[in-house]
């Protein structure tokens, strides 16, 4: 097992590298250089100024020694400073902003597990029904049905309309003078709205996938065998096919993480939350390069570590993985 | 060969409907200035946030200008945004898949870990962080989701490639002396095509969901310039007023992405029915 581990580690290392080569590139897009915004529109910066400026980002050197000087400090977590006018450390901010986003991304995907799974063994079991036809409609509208548009729906029915959910914040006004359980309340209801949506662009593709998945098991061998030893099709089905029909939905989960990341940009912005993809919109607006830079490294580093987690799981849900 | 596939898919609703769907889009887009009733970018400060009338059937937004109208020539910008960002897609797919298939070795393990690589991106984060350095524009917009959406292709074509190559008829055109460029392009290209065209037409639905998506945020097609992102976005600032902001350009997204991805599934089910 640790011997796997290892090799997964050292596959990862390559990827590792070509990502902050990518980030690199991207920083480098910029026509002139990251200094001239900071102070083109200044004009108490003086041409000295300016220069120190380029010393301190390490302008004036040759590329691969700003890649070289870039990476060293990555390695630490230093992730430079913030334009804007904190000037606080980019680490810093991206790490308090970081829980919540995390937490309405793992919130998300039980709820895909919870309602997707069961809908595909369901549709698999009994192919053809209306609930497997029904289930196939909703999964075509799912794919297609842009969730930014959803949220504003259900915003103005939920939100306008009915006024039963909050549509903006993780919190009220008055959180702080809410007892315990009411502010625990509270938070549910402004976390209920967006989970939901985050939630609904990776149903259909899951249940999808397991509803193929199931069928392909259901045809094998070992569960006719099953069968014609007289098992009761409920055993058949939740204990012998359901256990291997799962297995690939590790790699899926895996494989979903860029896209709940990415899609908390949206959500976030919406909602108004507090998390790393608002403050990832909000840099971008300001032109904030090196929390952009920042979010964009830490984005697809939390990805191939998603994507680590999931290899393992999958090597310890199923032996064959490890030997091969 | 032809024939079967024609009979295939006119057998299949879902992809005739999907079908009519793109070719009314079409129709809309090539006759924009003609069928809206109005000029887009017409303000009317006496009608500003006027609900769905005789006059106005889609309403108005909040410079007063005529929402369906906007709607028309929003379905253009959609349909060129989907068409080259997915053009530059396929194009750089074709030939990275292409190379990494026919080379293998070297060629084909340096491709294979940059697309390993470009996935560990989260979509969305790198087409922003691009944006936010090269200025949005309807133009940089279609070449960044073009540059983020290779990746897909690029393994279809190589596992195409793969099987293809070993294939006597591309012996044959070997022992005749054609050039790799030749064996490629003219011989092997052709008959990968099948699940090209199908990635592509997905891939239009794809990237007219992010383009709606980006200029929602504001981050993409700038007004005045209609878009049905740009126009969902004064949905959101007026949501508790005008709710035919929020409803009409989202219906236009689903049932034009509903419409590609329908035809693109019926365009590979009656390609090859073994694989339904």
């Amino acid at each position: 097992m640790l011997q796997y581990i290892f090799k997964r580690l050292i596959f990862m290392l390559p990827l590792l590298i070509g990502i902050t080569i990518i980030c690199f590139t991207v920083m480098h897009l910029a026509p002139g250089s990251p200094t001239d915004l900071q102070t083109q529109m200044n004009p108490r910066v003086s041409a000295e100024a300016k220069e120190r400026l380029r010393t301190m980002y390490e302008l004036d050197k040759p590329l691969h020694q700003q890649y070289w000087s870039w990476v060293k400090k990555l390695a630490v977590l230093d992730l430079g400073k913030s334009f804007s006018s904190d000037h606080r450390p980019v680490a810093d901010k991206i790490l308090e902003r970081l829980p919540i986003t995390i937490l309405l991304n793992i919130l998300s995907m039980l709820l895909i597990l919870l309602i997707a799974i069961p809908i595909g063994i369901l549709s698999a079991v009994h192919q053809d029904s209306p609930f497997d036809k029904i289930t196939s409609v909703f999964v075509f509208v799912g794919f297609a049905i842009p969730t930014f548009w959803l949220a504003l729906l259900l915003m103005i029915f939920f939100g306008v309309n009915l006024s039963w959910l909050p549509i903006s914040g993780i919190r009220s006004l008055n959180y702080e003078y809410l007892p315990a359980g009411a502010a625990f309340w509270d938070l549910i209801k402004h976390l209920i709205l967006p989970v939901l949506l985050s939630a609904f662009g990776g149903l259909a593709g899951l249940s999808r996938y397991m509803r193929s998945n199931m069928l392909e098991v259901i045809r094998q061998d070992y569960i006719m065998t099953a069968r014609a030893k007289g098992l009761s099709e409920r055993v058949v089905i939740y204990k012998h096919a359901l256990r291997n029909a799962l297995l690939p939905v590790i790699t899926i989960l895996g494989l979903s993480i860029p896209g709940l990341i990415g899609g908390s940009v949206i959500f976030e912005t919406i909602f108004a939350i507090p998390g790393m993809g608002q403050l990832f919109y909000m840099s971008v607006m300001a032109r904030d390069y090196p929390v952009v830079m920042g979010i964009l490294f830490i984005g697809a580093a939390l990805t191939l570590l998603g994507n680590l987690i999931a290899d393992v799981s999958y090597a310890v849900a199923d032996p064959r993985i490890r030997v091969s | 060969m032809m024939t079967d596939f024609l009979e295939r898919f006119f057998k299949n609703k879902m992809a005739v409907a999907g079908s009519i769907v793109v070719i009314l889009l079409f129709a809309v887009s090539l006759l924009a200035p003609w069928i809206a009733p109005y000029d887009p970018s017409t303000i009317d400060l006496k009608h500003v946030l006027a609900p769905p009338s005789f006059g106005h059937p889609l309403g108005t937004d909040q410079l007063g200008r005529d929402v369906l109208s906007r709607m028309i020539w929003g379905a253009r910008i959609s349909l060129k945004v989907g068409f080259v960002a997915t053009g530059i897609a396929m194009l750089i797919g074709t030939i990275l898949g292409a190379a990494s298939g026919y080379y293998g070795r070297w060629v084909d393990a340096t491709i294979m870990r940059f697309v390993d690589i470009m996935l560990c991106f989260p979509t969305f984060f790198l087409i922003l962080a691009v944006i936010a350095i090269l200025e949005p524009s309807i133009w940089n917009i279609m070449i960044v989701i073009g540059l983020t959406g290779w990746m897909g292709i690029t393994r279809l074509v190589r596992a195409d490639f793969i099987s293809l190559k070993e294939r006597d008829f591309v012996s044959a055109a070997r022992v005749i002396g054609a050039s790799d460029f030749r064996i490629i392009f003219v011989h092997i290209l052709p008959n990968a095509m099948a699940s090209v065209l199908v990635a592509t037409t997905l891939g239009i639905a794809g990237a007219i969901l992010t383009e709606s998506a980006l200029s929602f945020l504001g981050i993409g097609v700038q007004p005045p310039i209609p878009s049905w992102g740009n126009i969902l976005t004064a949905g959101k600032d007026n949501i508790d007023i005008a709710w035919w902001l929020s409803l009409y350009p989202g219906l236009a997204i689903l049932i034009t992405v509903l419409g590609y991805n329908l035809l693109g599934e019926g365009i590979r089910d009656s390609l090859d029915p073994r694989l339904r």
